[in-house]
């Protein structure tokens, strides 16, 4: 066992009014991890709006356009560290437009918290965060039954939220959600258990983020390195150096070990394993590193080494789960780029499949994809690409598509 | 991975180094912004665990206020010749000479006429990416940042219009005369900051670490006297034990009172601390609320 601390990364799903930003600013507050003059600035904000008590929530409130209107318009990024873990919180908002900010910061996360008001139970939101956080793969989600003490602390309420939650969950595939009731207001079951939840036997939030397994949320099995830069040196010391550089994605890779490259699908054998730190042996995902080859064969960035007993998809025809993200819908008739890992190439959108509404699940046939819609499509590209799953692997199985005119992000894919 | 112990801080160098790898890649002509500090030296070493053996991919550049502590200056030149990189300084003054500044009083605080200079340096050599120490926990704009932060023709920040960042896929593309701002250490903490000094023995100017220095109290804040700020009539010179937890503009920095004379003992008051860094620090981002947030919509890092 090491005691070195991790780095965890969740992200936080519900509206304003389930007490998202209170709770955030309770984790914050209950760690210790709010300054005093952070929190005498918010006073007085609190105080200017007239309100009794310090307002947690505007802890999380960043621009000035956010203040004046009372809302979060974007994703923002808040850390805080315990003894045992670093965590990063990924703040979203949860009005209904804003699903792309929830894709774009689920996609980083190893964990959801997703919100619900006790009094109202599982709402149209919550089965759209779930299904958002199981498209893009989350691997633990939390669900917060927040408002507690609206409810009189009711075991009751909480099992009936919690088993109606538990069957929706199950039709995504999801399983192993763990539940926990609080108040986020009061402070019951964020940092401390508190007493008037003593019918739970489960842990605190924090508690558990502490503790969740996050070890294999990473693909450890398949070896993926994209190329980023070819490292050539040229100094005299240096002369016949060339070196990939790139960070493994997953999997392991040691000096000696056989690897393919493709597109191509040539091999060669890992004569280094080079960083700053000195020469490695084995190297693991998610390290960044520099290979040597043992032969000199043509290499350039988006290639992407793996290994012959785990190879991905080599494809130029492929179907993907897609989230438009900008506000000109899908033009059929247009080339866009696709960037996937280190790879940036042109595309083309064959067919719409159809469209999930998020709300109920239901399919549907469609001929045009708008903001913030999902769908199932066919897509062509110009240069194969190596692929997996996304369910197997996050980071070879996503790409952004890329408005070439614009040059704006425009959806986020995932290969399905 | 059971095996293998990776800490939170190799987690965040990993990050930044893929991250600085990605503009090398992308970019036509990126540039480090480097000025010295402590949060640029890390930049620094990260910049080396990229792209050596090689030399850096892109110059160094420093936008000088003239307004610096002069250890810090010394640091940067030191640091830069120490690893043989290219570094561009370019200088409030040539911006001033040139009437593209106009300042009422040469002493006051600069930072907001660093945009314009910034600006003119981005032109004149053509960057389409500045790498910036920047991170996100300094300060309530920067948190709603993207890590790759596009601007227009006139450096603007539009935070209501950002692109969506994904996963790690980064999307470099700009315009000709449009140009990227990235901050690979977006996710880094005050804290992570010092836990990797100390962990690669970083040199750092030496006025991070406590000394004595001669300071006046105004209101909450304690001001080094220097050539540019001298006690009014009526305030007294004290000498204090202090360190820098930033270093910014003279007429604006603030040190706090410490005995913290190294990395390791730095670490264990930023564990105890109940002031923020630029809280503590910074007299010109405590004018309004959205001090920052203004600068950067001008240009601003």
């Amino acid at each position: 066992m090491s005691n070195a601390i991790q780095l965890l990364r969740f992200i936080t799903a519900g509206s304003v009014d389930d007490g998202k930003s209170t709770l955030i600013g309770r984790l914050l507050h209950d760690s210790k991890s709010i300054f005093e003059d952070q929190l005498s600035a918010i006073s007085k904000t609190s105080e200017k709006r007239g309100m009794a008590a310090v307002d947690l929530s505007l802890l999380t409130d960043g621009l000035q356009a956010e203040r004046e209107q009372g809302i979060t318009i974007d994703v923002a990024y808040r850390y805080f560290a315990t003894p045992k873990r670093k965590f990063i919180i990924g703040d979203t908002p949860g009005h209904e437009q804003y699903t792309r900010n929830m894709v774009t910061a689920a996609s980083t996360a190893n964990l959801v918290v997703i919100l619900i008001d006790a009094r109202k139970g599982v709402l149209t939101q919550t089965r759209r965060h779930t299904f958002l956080a199981s498209l893009v793969g989350v691997p633990h989600i939390v669900l917060a039954v927040n408002k507690m003490d609206m409810v009189g602390y009711s075991e009751d309420t909480f099992n009936t939220i919690v088993a109606e939650y538990r069957a929706f969950a199950a039709q995504l595939g999801i399983h192993g959600v763990t539940c926990i009731p609080m108040s986020a207001l009061n402070g019951d079951m964020v940092v401390e258990h508190g007493d008037n939840l003593s019918w739970y036997k489960g842990a605190p939030l924090l508690e558990f983020l502490e503790n969740v397994v996050i070890d294999y949320d990473v693909n450890t099995a398949d070896f993926r390195y994209p190329v980023q830069w070819v490292c050539r040196p040229q100094t005299q010391e240096y002369h016949d150096f060339r070196g990939y550089m790139g960070r493994i994605e997953s999997g392991d890779i040691a000096v000696g070990d056989e690897v393919t490259v493709l597109p191509s699908g040539r091999t060669s054998k890992v004569k280094e394993i080079v960083t700053y730190d000195g020469n490695l042996q084995r190297a693991y995902a998610p390290q960044s590193v520099t290979l040597t080859l043992e032969d000199e064969i043509d290499i350039s960035r988006g290639d992407m080494f793996v290994k012959a007993s785990a190879m991905p998809q080599v494809a130029k025809e492929f179907e993907a789960m897609l989230c438009w993200l900008a506000e000109a819908p899908l033009d059929l008739n247009r080339k866009y780029i696709i960037k996937h890992t280190t790879r940036m190439v042109k595309c083309l959108f064959s067919r719409l499949e159809y469209r999930v509404d998020v709300n109920t699940l239901a399919h549907h046939a469609t001929a045009k994809l708008n903001m913030n819609d999902i769908a199932r499509v066919a897509m062509k590209v110009q240069q194969p690409l190596a692929l997996d799953h996304y369910s197997k692997n996050r980071f070879t199985g996503s790409f952004i598509v890329i408005d070439e005119a614009t040059n704006n992000t425009v959806a986020a894919g995932m290969i399905a | 991975m059971s095996k293998h112990t990776f800490t939170h801080l190799d987690a965040l160098e990993s990050e930044s180094i893929h991250i600085m790898r990605e503009v090398a890649a992308e970019c036509k002509n990126p540039a480090l912004l480097f000025s010295g500090g402590k949060d640029s030296i890390v930049m620094l070493r990260l910049a080396e665990k990229a792209f050596r053996p090689a030399k850096f991919p892109f110059p160094l550049v420093h936008i000088d206020t003239e307004h610096n502590f002069p250890e810090v200056i010394a640091t940067r030149d030191k640091l830069a010749a120490d690893l043989g990189e290219r570094l561009i300084v370019r200088s409030l003054e040539d911006s001033i000479k040139r009437g593209t500044i106009v300042i009422k009083d040469p002493d006051k605080p600069r930072n907001p006429y660093q945009s314009v200079t910034l600006l003119e340096t981005i032109a004149e050599f053509g960057f389409d990416a500045c790498m910036g120490g920047a991170r996100r926990d300094e300060e309530k704009a920067r948190a709603k940042e993207r890590i790759f932060s596009f601007r227009d023709e006139f450096g603007q920040w539009d935070p209501k219009n950002q692109r969506p960042e994904l996963w790690d896929i980064y999307n470099t593309r700009v315009h000709a005369g449009e140009n990227i701002r990235v901050f690979p250490i977006s996710n880094w903490t005050e804290m992570d900051i010092w836990e990797y000094i100390a962990r690669e023995k970083l040199y750092i100017p030496e006025i991070y670490y406590a000394h004595k220095r001669e300071v006046i109290r105004r209101g909450n804040s304690v001001i080094p006297v220097s050539h540019l700020v001298q006690p009014k009539p009526g305030e007294k010179v004290e000498v204090l034990s202090v360190r820098f937890r930033t270093v910014g503009d003279m007429t604006c920095t603030a040190p706090v009172e410490s005995t913290a004379s190294n990395a390791q003992e730095i670490i264990e008051e930023t564990s105890t601390t109940r002031i923020t860094e630029r809280g503590a620090t910074r007299m010109d981002d405590q004018t309004s609320e959205a001090s920052m947030e203004l600068r950067k919509k001008e240009g601003y890092f």
